[in-house]
């Protein structure tokens, strides 16, 4: 299925709010799906026999700069059956207030992969996930500072009076 | 139970699990240094008795910051640090790099057919070199002492003929963006010939040692059954997904490099002594795709030794770029390392020689994720064999 039925399909399926953008630039187009409805348009796509995206490739959160102050979760999916690759993502704007974190649903009910990349993701980048099961640190220390991969972090100067 | 425990406090299925844990059952630390865990991998058992009841793995001990570092420096720069992820496989990582900073830059239609197929050629060999140690460590991990000593001793010919190309000995920073570092050494082309011809009855020998062995088939085949749909569902790749009877090889699928031109089959887990998706298919599958390696690499010799023969006016270096400066864009590559599925996703501005951000798939992060779902209910010593036949490498699962 090409990129543009899967939109049309989308479009029928959820209405037209459900796709908030796409981008055609690069060599990979990609479908930019409202945040609150991901894990949906994600189920769907996996069972609708049409497109069958079972495989989860990648799942990677994005801090995409200071000025724009905009968070995104990318979603690299992939259809075994059918030999096919499709880019989702989300974003959203959040002011990088210390209280809350950028949130966004979680997919991991629907692809199991999901559930250790959104772990790494709230790790490095610091997106909170709703409903997933076991959100914890995974690649750094659970009680290690900041969020590494923002782009506004700067690294502790001690940890455990170790010079960091 | 579940209903009961549902509005409980806690945080995460962590504290739960753990929490939970009755008085009866012991929680038991396996690693970070235990031997057969492959580098420094932390286990969590929850076990009553023999009986591993829960597994969680804590990983992160060998987290080296290559996204962070891939954000700071230059595409050239990073391949030493792609070298670094997975270290039993250095090449393959850095192709796969490499092949993704082509195409962004548009430029991955001109390479010359040598260096593809000297490319192809390296990456094979270092497959074999990996898939041998994968195969040498899980033969220790069960008891079996000779064959990790063979198969150190073959893989001592692969890293010796790949440092006679790059001049180190497993990290080798020799495929660069638009070529290589440097042409192959004269005589390499025989050298290989030399050597694969030593190696084939070698394979045949390893299998009546181990693959065929009452012992060892007694010990993995029907242990740590992975059915084909949690392997999808949990983004399991490479041998560990084909094990589970599928045929899914991204050499194949996305037709990258030289891998079109090649003749190769893929082999899949067929349950011959157990079940589909069991430890010893993972095992074959691995012992069948050493096979298949030798094969391609004979083609790229035949072709390099004949139509693609070295000249003397060729420069692997030619095609350099001078600045690597791609166009603003997302670009998500995928290729098939020893492990499986390898990605990089990068995302550039246009404007600098550095990445905005990249994001790196490693398919041992996804491999060792599904083990808490298939070692519910086993011993202890089939953990140990369930482990080995994942074939982890740390430095990429951690990064």
């Amino acid at each position: 299925m090409s990129f543009d039925e899967v939109k049309d399909l989308l479009i029928s399926k959820f209405g037209e709010e459900v796709i908030v953008g796409e981008e055609r630039t690069g060599m990979q187009p990609a479908l930019i799906i409202h945040h609150d409805r991901i894990a949906e348009v994600c189920l769907e796509l996996r069972d609708n026999e049409k497109t069958y995206f079972d495989f989860l490739s990648c799942l990677s959160g994005v801090d995409y700069g200071v000025e724009e102050n905009m968070f995104g979760v990318v979603y690299h999916l992939s259809s075994i059956p059918y030999k096919t690759q499709l880019t989702l993502k989300v974003k959203k704007y959040h002011d990088r207030s210390r209280e809350e974190l950028p949130s966004f649903p979680s997919v991991n009910e629907v692809w199991k992969t999901a559930e250790w990349h959104e772990r790494e993701a709230y790790d490095l980048v610091g997106i909170y996930f709703e409903n997933h099961p076991d959100l914890r640190r995974i690649l750094l220390p659970d009680d290690w500072e900041g969020y590494p991969l923002r782009k506004d972090y700067k690294a502790q100067e001690y940890y455990h009076g170790i010079k960091v | 139970m579940e209903t009961t425990h549902s509005n409980a406090p806690y945080k995460t299925k962590y504290e739960k699990l753990i929490a939970e844990a009755q008085s009866t059952e012991m929680i038991l630390n396996m690693g970070p240094q235990h031997p057969s865990t492959h580098g420094v991998l932390r286990l969590e058992l929850i076990t009553d008795g023999e009986i591993v009841k829960e597994v969680i793995p804590h990983v992160g001990y060998l987290h080296r910051c290559f996204e962070k570092h891939a954000e700071n420096l230059t595409y050239q720069q990073t391949i030493p640090f792609a070298d670094r992820m997975d270290y039993l496989a250095s090449m393959n990582n850095s192709h796969a790099w490499v092949m993704g900073v082509e195409r962004m830059l548009g430029i991955d239609k001109e390479i010359p057919k040598r260096i593809e197929y000297i490319r192809v050629l390296v990456c094979e060999l270092n497959r074999i070199g990996s898939h041998l140690i994968a195969l040498g460590t899980y033969g220790i991990d069960i008891g079996a002492f000779t064959p990790f000593l063979w198969c150190f001793r073959d893989r001592e010919h692969i890293m010796n003929m790949l440092e006679w190309a790059s001049g180190s000995r497993m990290l080798y920073n020799y495929i660069w963006v638009g070529g290589l570092f440097y042409d192959l050494p004269v005589g390499f082309e025989e050298r290989c010939k030399e050597f694969i011809d030593y190696f084939k009855p070698k394979m045949k020998e390893l299998n009546e040692l181990l693959t065929e062995n009452q012992i060892f088939i007694s010990r993995t085949a029907n242990v740590g059954i992975l059915p084909l749909d949690v392997a999808i569902n949990y983004g399991c790749s490479g041998p560990m997904l084909r094990a589970s009877g599928l045929k899914w090889d991204l050499r194949r699928v996305d037709e990258y490099s030289a891998y079109p031109e090649l003749e190769f089959d893929i082999p899949i887990g067929k349950g011959e002594m157990g079940t589909t998706g069991d430890c010893w298919d993972r095992f074959k599958v691995r012992v069948d795709e050493i096979e298949q390696s030798v094969k391609m690499i004979e083609q790229c010799l035949e072709r390099l030794m004949k139509d693609l023969k070295r000249t003397p006016d060729f420069d692997p270096r030619a095609k350099l770029p001078k600045k690597i400066i791609p166009k603003a864009q997302d670009y998500y590559l995928r290729a098939e390392s020893p492990r499986g599925e390898l990605g990089y996703y990068f995302i550039t501005d246009g404007k600098s020689e550095i990445p905005k951000r990249v994001k790196a798939r490693a398919p041992s992060f996804n491999n060792l994720h599904v083990i808490s779902e298939i070692s519910r209910g086993i011993l202890i010593a089939d953990l140990i064999a369930i482990i080995g036949s994942i074939d982890i490498v740390l430095g990429e699962l951690d990064r």
